[in-house]
């Protein structure tokens, strides 16, 4: 059964690829094997069931009319221009490292597709070389629940809504957002796009979306800014750069990043070196110097200080209430 | 039945033109480039044996030497002037491909990046159109100092052993070691040197923005060739079965906790409250952990470490109130 529809579906293919012009229904019916012993419903049935198949595997079949003397016919052809894979030849190098290509996804679908795609290199002739010692490995793994449907709305321009959880924040909100664009950042997915509650572009991290995604619109019903520049966007959308300075003391043995981080560092009392730490956010700040409890000592700004202290009394006061 | 089918034709496609070129080729290797078993190849050429330009029963059917299929298991396909070359690239593909090299250029040191541009270069010429959402899709990566990041790629290309200087987070505190060099690899927005620890006697996993020093030796690299590498399929970090287990509950401040580190288990406790099962390997870092997280979690398992988190707070507490 299978065996015979692959062959049924290949005859097809071949059938509309060598044809000059359009060729109507009745011919392809005879010249098709599988297609000549059926009634008529049944060979329409089945007709439309194979294009719409080849039409999945990306065979461009188009639709035109044949003009005839006293009625137009319908006919179907796909152009070879734009079936065939471009000419392509990769250098040895290159080859190598379009090979290393398809280690690079974790998630299967694009796994797969990574692979189909060097599967027709291969048969355009170039000789892909995946068993290069692998001396360099990216891995991008996708394990949010909703890469799948962000990633398809980017692709196919699809205003999409979802309910989104902020860092930080007990409840969701319900958001609306035309995707331009999709950032690895720093290990994590982010969606960039013009956010039309705000009206303004905003990144949302696609870990945070809780549910279905769903569209909110027809595909392709927007636009992203032709100058687009993701990295750019995505960069002046996340938290700021280092600009203020902070004064701490480290216990010896202690805080080894802090001190690779630091601007200056002298000797204080016994035991503790002072240093100097450029930061952009304070409460981040604040959170890291938190996680060396007794070893670190924010000396200033006033600011820091109190966030320190604030976190540190939280701390004990939440182990005396579970008490 | 019909995605198989499906599948069949979508393999059967690229298979005649790759054919074509390639006469006389094993089925082995065939079947290796395909990524299916021999048994599939020779289906798919049982099946192709019936393919051709319709209404011709003389000669314009795909002809493919049985014989020597049967005989000495290569293959020789003729008569297919009509499929020369492969389908071109769908989108999802090219787009695909598109992304994973970007992610290659990203990681690329400055003598390979000039390579993985040129195999982009062309790989886009050939995709057309499809290469305009590939635009839509960066991808960033932690940048390692210039100078190690050199060092280490030295060491790989000449096989050579490193020194490194490398922080241990957990233990805050910075180790010396020798490592024979493997390979890079680059995974949630770091990057990562898997080497030989030759003070461990076994393969380790270096952050690169954590080497703070690293020099190449004289002695070639030699890791022991019964080397177990890490299988990092299942993503990098896999705690181990045998590691303590904390049970942590969430204020909604901390729920990023569970998006950060392979948990075990979560379990919603209403208001945004999460509570979490969590491996770990050493107490030092748990603690500092929960100390990072200021009161937004509370260790419920195991009690030494809610202690240890608990004596550490007041005690950095009594440097601000003495």
């Amino acid at each position: 059964m299978t065996a015979r529809k692959a062959e049924r579906l290949m005859n097809l293919t071949i059938c509309l690829l060598v044809a000059r012009t359009f060729i109507p229904k009745d011919r392809i019916r005879q010249a098709v094997e599988g297609y000549r012993d059926l009634g008529d419903d049944a060979f329409d049935r089945m007709f439309d069931r194979d294009k719409e198949e080849l039409r999945v595997l990306g065979i461009p079949i188009e639709v035109g009319t044949i003009e005839k003397a006293f009625d137009d016919e319908v006919g179907y052809r796909v152009r070879r221009s734009r079936f065939e894979l471009p000419e392509i030849s990769l250098e040895a190098d290159e080859a190598a490292v379009v090979g290393l290509a398809a280690r690079v996804w974790q998630h299967a679908r694009l796994a797969s597709a990574t692979t189909q795609g060097l599967r027709k290199l291969r048969a355009g002739g170039v000789d892909v070389d995946e068993s290069a010692l692998a001396i360099l490995e990216p891995q991008l793994a996708t394990d949010e629940p909703a890469f799948d449907d962000v990633f398809g709305a980017v692709t196919s321009r699809t205003p999409i809504t979802f309910s989104y959880r902020r860092s930080g924040d007990a409840g969701t909100t319900q958001r609306h957002l035309q995707p331009w664009g999709i950032v690895s950042w720093h290990g994590h997915w982010y969606v960039v796009g013009h956010d039309q509650d705000r009206q303004a572009p905003r990144m949302f991290r696609v870990s945070r979306i809780e549910g279905a995604v769903e569209a909110d619109g027809e595909r392709d019903s927007f636009q992203a800014p032709d100058d687009l520049d993701l990295r750019r966007l995505a960069s002046s959308l996340a938290p700021p750069h280092p600009h203020s300075s902070a004064r701490v003391l480290v216990r010896q043995g202690a805080g080894d990043s802090l001190r690779r981080r630091a601007a200056t560092s002298k000797p204080a009392d016994e035991g503790w070196t002072e240093i100097e730490l450029p930061y952009g956010s304070g409460s981040s700040l604040a959170e890291e110097l938190s996680s060396y409890g007794p070893d670190v000592i924010v000396v200033e700004p006033a600011q820091v200080r109190d966030a320190v202290v604030r976190r540190l009394t939280a701390l004990v006061e939440t182990a005396e209430v579970s008490r | 039945m019909s995605a198989t089918a499906q599948e069949q034709v979508e393999r059967m496609l690229a298979l005649v033109p790759y054919l074509r070129v390639r006469d006389g080729i094993g089925v082995d290797d065939v079947a290796r480039d395909f990524g299916v078993p021999p048994a599939q190849i020779v289906k798919d050429l049982k099946v192709l044996w019936y393919c051709g330009l319709p209404n011709s029963v003389t000669g314009d059917m795909i002809d493919i030497d049985m014989e020597a299929l049967d005989g000495d298991g290569v293959v020789k396909l003729s008569n297919a002037d009509y499929l020369t070359r492969p389908l071109r690239l769908a989108p999802h593909e090219a787009l695909a491909m598109i992304v994973a090299l970007r992610a290659l250029r990203e990681v690329s040191g400055p003598s390979q990046r000039e390579t993985v541009d040129r195999a982009l270069a062309k790989i886009e010429a050939a995709t057309g159109e499809v290469a305009g959402p590939a635009a839509a899709v960066d991808i960033q990566i932690d940048q390692t100092d210039d100078k190690i990041r050199a060092t280490v790629d030295e060491a790989l290309a000449k096989q050579r052993r490193l020194h490194l200087s490398y922080y241990v987070p957990g233990r805050d505190e910075t180790t010396e070691r020798d490592a024979d060099p493997i390979r890079l690899v680059f995974s949630e927005g770091h990057g990562y040197l898997e080497a030989y620890c030759r003070r461990a006697q076994e393969v380790r996993i270096f952050r690169l923005d954590r080497i703070t020093e690293a020099t190449l030796l004289d002695a070639p690299a030699a890791p022991p060739d019964d080397l177990e590498r890490h299988d990092l399929s299942k993503g990098l970090f896999q705690p181990d079965p045998d590691d303590a287990l904390a049970v942590i509950e969430l204020e909604p401040a901390a729920r990023w906790v569970a998006d950060y580190y392979p948990i075990e288990q979560r379990e919603e406790l209403g208001a945004g409250r999460l509570r979490i099962r969590l491996r770990f390997s050493d107490e030092g870092w748990l603690q500092r952990l929960v100390l990072r997280l200021g009161g937004a979690a509370t260790v419920v398992e195991p009690a030494a470490v809610a202690a240890g988190v608990q004596s550490r707070a007041a005690a950095a507490l009594r440097h601000y109130t003495a």
